[in-house]
């Protein structure tokens, strides 16, 4: 079937401002969005940028505004969206080039709120124990692949720039709430301040962006429990 | 051109980048180059698990797992190194564990344990459950646990630089390497006592495969053009469950859960051709299964793919162990894998070739196993050999982390002793040279179609089955593309972001590799592990249990050499499951 991709473009060495171009293209109902920006890229206009890597959801590179809604171009098959699809850079993030935007900024926050495990004294040989239950307690959280679908839908990000935003927060939870951590009181500190959890206004969209299923919002509200009620 | 200076540099930041890396921090002064952002690497990939005989749920023993993973290889596994990785795996598993990776748990909480294809108890006698898993994103809980630690050592990162070149003294040691800013298009040289490539591997170069776009072989292909050897490059692994026509992985793992393949007859077929392991027989002969039944005409409505069937599961079997899997059967295929079989059809998906080193991770140059200076490789881009003609399942992110952390471990000690190597005048020129040759290419070939006719030609020649006419074909259209290649321009003319350019020099490396490999499966008249060649079905002990290694010479035609296999515990004897 014949589609019509509308692409947001921005060339930092050439262009002042972003401006949308159109490209026909040939596809298979199943292809995904992926593969029909590569047709662009490879057969019609090699200039267009973006990230990718893995082609199937798991790397995190290729989140992007897909008719106006944050999902993974490689995991959106282009049957479920019509004959003219709009793609967009992220929002709130600084446009590089085209739909690649520059991540940095995202990246810090993650590592503002100490994501890796803070324990001392492993035993000398063997594993540390935990139970199937409380290895449950952190299970939906372990799937981020940081592709930050869900902090660029937030409307708090969009205003203001200091809120953590939902990935730190849900990368924060993953810690906080394993039995093995040691540092759950410091992290529940880090998000307790001004930019963290508080900021959350339970809009959902977070959770609506996230192509791995997480529950963000729910994340989120555990954190502000566990804040309230020590919960953890 | 911007300059640094390092003791040690890792190109790379998969499991085994990372793991190195982690092992020389607060040690040496130490850069990580990756032209991913360190978690998009395609360890995130691999779904089922990573082997070690820690026997948490029954008795199993690392002499075992030594022995399936020679076996598993047709016995072209060094010995020596597969002894290091059996016996390492049980530590290193728990060195993640403490790192904090999430591996599922027993009811007493300890690692939960799985079964995988090729892995027996007691030599062979039945499956044994040996892969100690997190659901099914081991590999994802991998790459986040060790850049988690990655960040909690300060490791300094070079995100989003691509490896452009490698540099060597005049007496063969490593100097240093070049790398290519994505962000900005600015060279940098970066001059470093030892050197670590971790570059992955090159799945890309076939049409079908579980492997990244990024899965281009770069690593391996620029330090062969600088004169290394390459081996075993004709040991490459089809995985027998790739999504049809997509080639997206279902893990073995659904096998290991109890999933069986099936024909158009709704025969599960494997138990027919391997009678004790049936589906969890090894990935080669899984494959060549497939193979034989769609040849028979038993592929589904006679095309070129069959089925694989968890329906008979319990829901909440494929809910908790396979949830990601299952997912890409339905987003992708639109196939309810709790009601139908999913179609599936062999993918090209695991370089068992690739560097040669020892086991410490040293990248060696010749049959003797002599060592060049400064330079070390691990991972999917490293041939040690633990993997032989034939990888097991679980055994390449094993491999990961205990080569990776013995690479580490290897260059602190060898920074000590080491002298900085000289620069060569201006070591970016010839990097310099390539760009600008891409880039002022007037009216070039595009570089997909001849990337397409790459993958096209080695899907269909030189894959599961090999002969000699097919791969003479090959040869000749690999020698074909690599001229055009020569033509080949790139649209984007910018510094800011130019993945054209980067593409078109991935395409570069991924035809020098493909010659390589239909090179050496030219070479190669037996059948052995992967390689298989109808007019050569047997496996030729006399003459071929050795290594390949392949050389470039200056003229750029290949010359190869043969390496004996070390062989110490276990006797080449025939291969039956
Ligand atoms: C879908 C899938 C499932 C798998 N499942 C399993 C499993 O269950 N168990 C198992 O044991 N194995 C599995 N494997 C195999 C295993 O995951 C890989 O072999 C392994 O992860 C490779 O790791 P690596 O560290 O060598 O390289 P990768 O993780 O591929 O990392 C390569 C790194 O090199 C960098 N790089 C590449 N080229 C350049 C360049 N030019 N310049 C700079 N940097 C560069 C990349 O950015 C990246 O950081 C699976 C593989 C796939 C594809
Ligand atoms: S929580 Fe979901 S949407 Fe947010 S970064 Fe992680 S995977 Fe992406
Ligand atoms: S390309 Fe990896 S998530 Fe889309």
């Amino acid at each position: 079937m014949e589609v019509t991709l509308r692409i947001k473009r921005f060339n930092p060495e050439t262009d002042k401002k972003a401006h949308f171009e159109e490209y026909a293209v040939e596809v298979d109902p199943r292809d995904r969005v992926l593969d029909a920006l590569n047709q662009v890229k490879w057969y019609q206009d090699g200039t267009l940028t973006y990230r990718r890597s893995c082609g199937h959801g798991i790397c995190g590179s290729d989140a992007m505004r897909i008719n106006g809604r944050n999902r993974l171009a490689c995991k959106v098959l282009m049957q479920d969206l019509g004959k003219r699809v709009t793609l967009e850079p992220l929002m709130g993030f600084r446009i590089e080039k085209d739909l690649l935007v520059d991540m940095d900024g995202f990246f810090d926050k993650y590592k503002s709120v100490k994501p890796y495990l803070i324990a001392d004294n492993p035993p000398a040989h063997g594993e540390r124990l935990q139970s199937p239950e409380e290895r449950h307690l952190f299970d939906d959280t372990t799937k981020c692949i940081l592709c930050a679908a869900c902090t660029t839908s937030c409307p708090v990000t969009w205003m203001s720039d200091d809120f953590v935003g939902p990935a730190a927060i849900v990368n924060a939870h993953r810690f906080i709430f394993d039995s093995r951590d040691q540092a759950g009181a410091e992290r529940l500190q880090i998000l307790n301040k001004g930019t963290g959890v508080w900021r959350c206004r339970t809009v959902f969209n977070c959770t609506d962006a996230c192509p791995r299923d997480i529950k963000v919002t729910e994340a989120i509200e555990q954190v502000k429990r566990a804040l309230i009620f020590g919960d953890q | 051109m911007a300059f640094h200076r390092y003791d040690a540099v890792v190109v790379g930041a998969g499991g085994a980048g990372l793991m190195a890396a982690i092992q020389m921090a607060g040690k040496a002064k130490v850069a990580v180059v990756s032209k991913l952002y360190p978690t998009r690497s395609h360890t995130g990939a691999a779904q089922g698990g990573i082997s070690a005989a820690l026997g948490n749920t029954e008795e199993d023993h690392w002499e075992w797992h030594m022995y399936d993973t020679v076996k598993g290889g047709d016995y072209l596994v060094d010995q020596d190194a597969a002894e290091v990785l059996a016996r390492e795996a049980i530590d290193a598993v728990y060195e993640l564990e403490h790192m904090g990776l999430p591996f599922n748990r027993t009811p007493d909480g300890r690692i939960d344990q799985r079964r995988f294809g090729g892995h027996t108890r007691n030599f062979g006698e039945a499956a044994v459950r040996r892969a100690c898993y997190a659901a099914d994103r081991t590999g994802h809980m991998i790459i986040q646990t060790l850049y988690q630690q990655g960040i909690r050592h300060n490791l300094n990162f070079f995100d989003e630089h691509h490896l452009v070149d490698m540099i060597f003294t005049d007496d063969g040691q490593c100097a240093g390497v070049v790398t290519y800013e994505i962000r900005t298009g600015e060279l940098h040289v970066i001059h470093a006592k030892t050197v670590l490539v971790a570059a992955g591997g090159y799945g890309r170069i076939f049409r079908v495969t579980s492997n990244a776009l990024a899965g281009t072989g770069d690593g391996v292909a620029i330090p062969y053009r600088r004169g290394i050897p390459l081996m075993d490059m004709e040991m490459y692994q089809f995985h027998p469950t790739g999504l049809y026509k997509l080639g997206v992985l279902l893990s073995e793992a659904a096998r290991g859960e109890g999933g069986v393949v099936r024909n158009r007859d709704g025969e599960a077929f494997a138990v027919r051709y391997a009678p004790t392991l049936a589906d969890l027989a090894p990935r080669d002969m899984m494959s060549r299964f497939i193979y034989e039944e769609i040849k028979a005409g038993r592929g589904i409505d006679g095309k070129d793919y069959v089925l694989l069937d968890v329906s008979h599961l319990p829901p909440e079997v494929i809910d908790e162990k396979l949830p990601d899997i299952t997912d890409f059967a339905r987003t992708y295929l639109g196939v309810e894998p709790k009601k139908e079989g999913v179609p599936i059809q062999p993918t090209a998906h695991y370089a068992m070739g690739g560097l040669p080193t020892n086991v410490d991770a040293q990248v060696i140059s010749d049959p003797a196993g002599t060592i060049v200076p400064g330079f070390y490789s691990a991972g999917e881009a490293a041939c040690v050999s633990v993997h032989g003609a034939n990888r097991l399942g679980t055994n390449s992110l094993v491999d990961l982390v205990v080569f990776g952390r013995r690479a580490g471990k290897k260059m602190v000690e060898d920074i000590a002793t080491l002298d900085w190597a000289t620069l060569p005048k201006n070591p970016e020129e010839f990097a310099r040279e390539q760009i600008e040759g891409l880039k002022t290419q007037q009216q070039g070939e595009r570089a997909a179609d001849i990337r397409k006719a790459m993958q096209d030609i080695m899907m269909d020649n030189v894959s599961v089955y090999r002969d000699e006419a097919l791969l003479l074909e090959a040869q000749q259209r690999i020698g074909e593309l690599q001229e055009s290649y020569k033509h080949v321009g790139v649209m984007d003319k910018g510094s800011t972001y130019n993945m054209d350019l980067l593409e078109a020099m991935e395409l570069g490396n991924m035809l020098d590799l493909a010659e390589t490999i239909v090179h050496g499966a030219l070479a190669r008249q037996e059948s052995r592990g992967a390689h298989y060649r109808g007019d050569f079905q047997a496996r030729d002990d006399a003459n071929w249990l050795a290594h390949s290694m392949i050389y470039r010479e200056n003229d750029a035609s290949l010359r190869l050499e043969k390496k004996p296999v070390v062989i110490t515990r276990f006797e080449p004897k025939e291969r039956k499951y």
